[in-house]
């Protein structure tokens, strides 16, 4: 108790914002037609490659000197989140345009 | 940008970290206020746009402002290093993503999940040698980001797997409880990493242990679930990718990743959950896996299929007064949207009211149908939602089923102990004919006979769907 009690403090900024952040979460798009379903996966699917802010963090203070394991699997780590990022979003838009298209 | 602008808790703050803090709040704004537009049509691809900016603030000012805790920034070498990896990733992924074609989407949004679950368990199990194993906190988000990251690459791999053709689905009783069993197997060992007390350098082995049992699960955990059922387990696998990365946010006390990724989290779950419900199933059916087709009735019992020559079809469809075209996957993989939009043009111009009838889950993926038929230039109106056009089906004078198969079976609504019991459906059966194009007398993926399929009113045409229309639209045109 008293630890998750400690924990809880510590953190509490960061509980806060995943608290608040699940309803936000379901609040933003509990309105969405079908129509965008398909879309709406692939760009929030492109945000969640959010993770490459801690492959950045991750690389950007590796010892680079050598070349180590920590440096190699943080590079990869990079290559994916990117993938995921660059991929996302633009396979998003390209879904996106054929909505606009024909809306001529 | 080394300059100290004031202390905080006793602690100097410079003025670069000041603006970092400051463009990662932006940066969260900007992918909350894109994902909102992203879930209207007008707006969507002003969302996506949003979302990227985003991103790539957050990445540029990581890159310039970031300081590790004893001040230092990151080194050129770093950077380079850091930019030719994120160039490498850009231009595959870009690449990828503009060569694949409409029809694979599914596979590749999964492929695209997988990358960004497997960087969160990487970026996971690098940070924990750093973990301070007396604040079981701090050790419990990083063993949450290595499990959940890897649970949703390796499983996101299968599902493109089985969407791309490539996995087979693997259906036994007993998987459910192996499965059950590995749960409990990374459960137990993650809270002996948590309560043991040795060093990280010490517990090397388990976390490596723990990395492969979460991707075996993954793997486990996807095989057992038909092909039909991927869009909710990509969409569910989607918000373990956003809950992964929000972990790893939290080692790294970074608001915008926590943030990001809890948004993702959170919506993939309901959108996980909207699927689910236009099915009428629970997502835990859909995890145990209730498609096994056993109770189907015997195949004599339901008559045969009639088949229709081209030439009747063609006349039937010209002399309609309403024609509604129900696609499915068979539509979708055949690519025949191009050549289905010239029938439906070419019927109209004979004066046939021409609607599709859009059912929630046809296609691959919630709302799949629709992009591939904005793909080929179907006007928004002709597109009418499953609820809308049924109470019309009885006034209907052919209903075309192309390459649909679950969503028009009838025994959705009248064979309680079918698979598919309860599933809403498109009632084509009411119509006055029904012509199915098929390309053989197989099943749909619910592996169950369709009795609609052996109607009164029922022809039969088959064939690959896009072979199919094209001689279709020919016949018509010759008439």
């Amino acid at each position: 108790m008293e630890q998750a009690l400690i924990y809880f403090y510590t953190y509490k900024d960061a509980i806060f914002i995943i608290a608040l952040s699940i309803f936000l979460g379901i609040e933003v798009i509990s309105n969405v037609p079908s129509v965008l379903h398909t879309p709406l996966m692939s760009g929030a699917n492109a945000i969640s490659g959010v993770i490459i802010i801690g492959g950045i963090i991750l690389v950007g203070h590796a010892d680079t000197t050598s070349l180590n394991a920590e440096l190699i699997i943080g590079i990869f780590a990079i290559i994916f989140a990117t993938l995921n990022v660059a991929g996302g979003f633009v396979v998003t838009d390209r879904m996106l345009e054929m909505f606009k298209k024909k809306k001529k | 940008m080394d300059q100290i602008l004031g202390t905080l808790n006793g602690v100097n703050f410079t003025m670069g970290e000041a603006v970092l803090e400051l463009s990662y709040l932006v940066a969260a704004l900007l992918f909350v206020i894109g994902l909102k537009f992203m879930s209207h049509p007008l707006t969507a691809r002003k969302g996506n746009f949003y979302a990227a900016a985003g991103m790539l603030l957050a990445m540029i000012t990581t890159l310039l402002l970031h300081k590790n805790e004893n001040g230092t920034g990151i080194q050129m070498t770093n950077v380079m290093i850091i930019l030719a990896a994120i160039g490498v990733g850009t231009v595959v992924g870009w690449i990828m993503a503009r060569r694949v074609k409409m029809t694979a989407m599914p596979q590749m949004v999964s492929f695209y999940n997988a990358t960004g679950g497997l960087a969160s368990a990487l970026v996971a199990l690098l940070e924990f040698p750093n973990a301070d194993m007396h604040n079981w906190g701090s050790v419990l988000v990083t063993l949450l980001g290595l499990v959940i990251g890897s649970i949703a690459f390796s499983g996101s791999m299968i599902a493109y797997g089985k969407l791309d053709g490539k996995v087979k689905d693997i259906r036994a009783g007993y998987m459910t409880y192996v499965n059950l069993f590995l749960l409990l197997i990374t459960i137990v060992l993650a809270a002996y990493i948590l309560i043991t007390g040795q060093t990280p350098g010490e517990m090397e082995w388990a976390v490596y242990l723990l990395f492969g049992i979460s991707l075996l699960y993954g793997v486990l955990f996807v095989m057992p679930i038909g092909g039909a059922d991927m869009p909710v387990v990509i969409s569910l696998l989607n918000s373990f990718t956003g809950i992964a990365a929000a972990m790893a946010g939290f080692i790294y006390g970074n608001e915008a990743m926590i943030l990001g990724g809890i948004l993702v989290g959170a919506a993939g779950t309901i959108l996980t959950v909207l699927m689910c419900r236009a099915m009428n199933r629970s997502l835990l059916n859909v995890i145990i896996g209730a498609f096994g087709g056993s109770s189907a009735a015997a195949e004599g019992e339901l008559g045969t299929m009639k088949e229709i020559s081209l030439s009747d079809a063609s006349v039937l469809l010209s002399y309609s007064k309403s024609v509604v075209i129900i696609p499915g996957y068979g539509l979708a993989v055949a690519q025949a949207q191009h050549i289905c939009h010239e029938l439906d043009e070419l019927l109209s111009s004979k004066g046939v009211n021409v609607r599709y009838a859009i059912h929630p889950v046809a296609g691959r993926m919630p709302g799949h149908m629709n992009v591939l038929l904005a793909e080929a230039d179907v006007p928004y109106e002709k597109l009418v939602e499953m609820t809308d056009i049924n109470p019309d089906m009885p006034n209907t004078d052919v209903a075309v089923v192309i390459g649909a198969n679950d969503v028009v079976n009838p025994a959705a609504n009248d064979e309680p102990g079918s698979p598919i019991a309860g599933m809403p459906i498109i009632h084509a059966y009411e119509a006055k004919n029904i012509i199915v194009m098929k390309r053989g007398r197989g099943k749909g993926y619910a592996g169950i006979e369709n009795k609609l399929f052996f109607g009164e009113k029922t022809r039969l045409l088959f064939g690959n769907a896009k072979d199919s229309l094209q001689k279709l639209v020919n016949e018509i045109k010759s008439l």
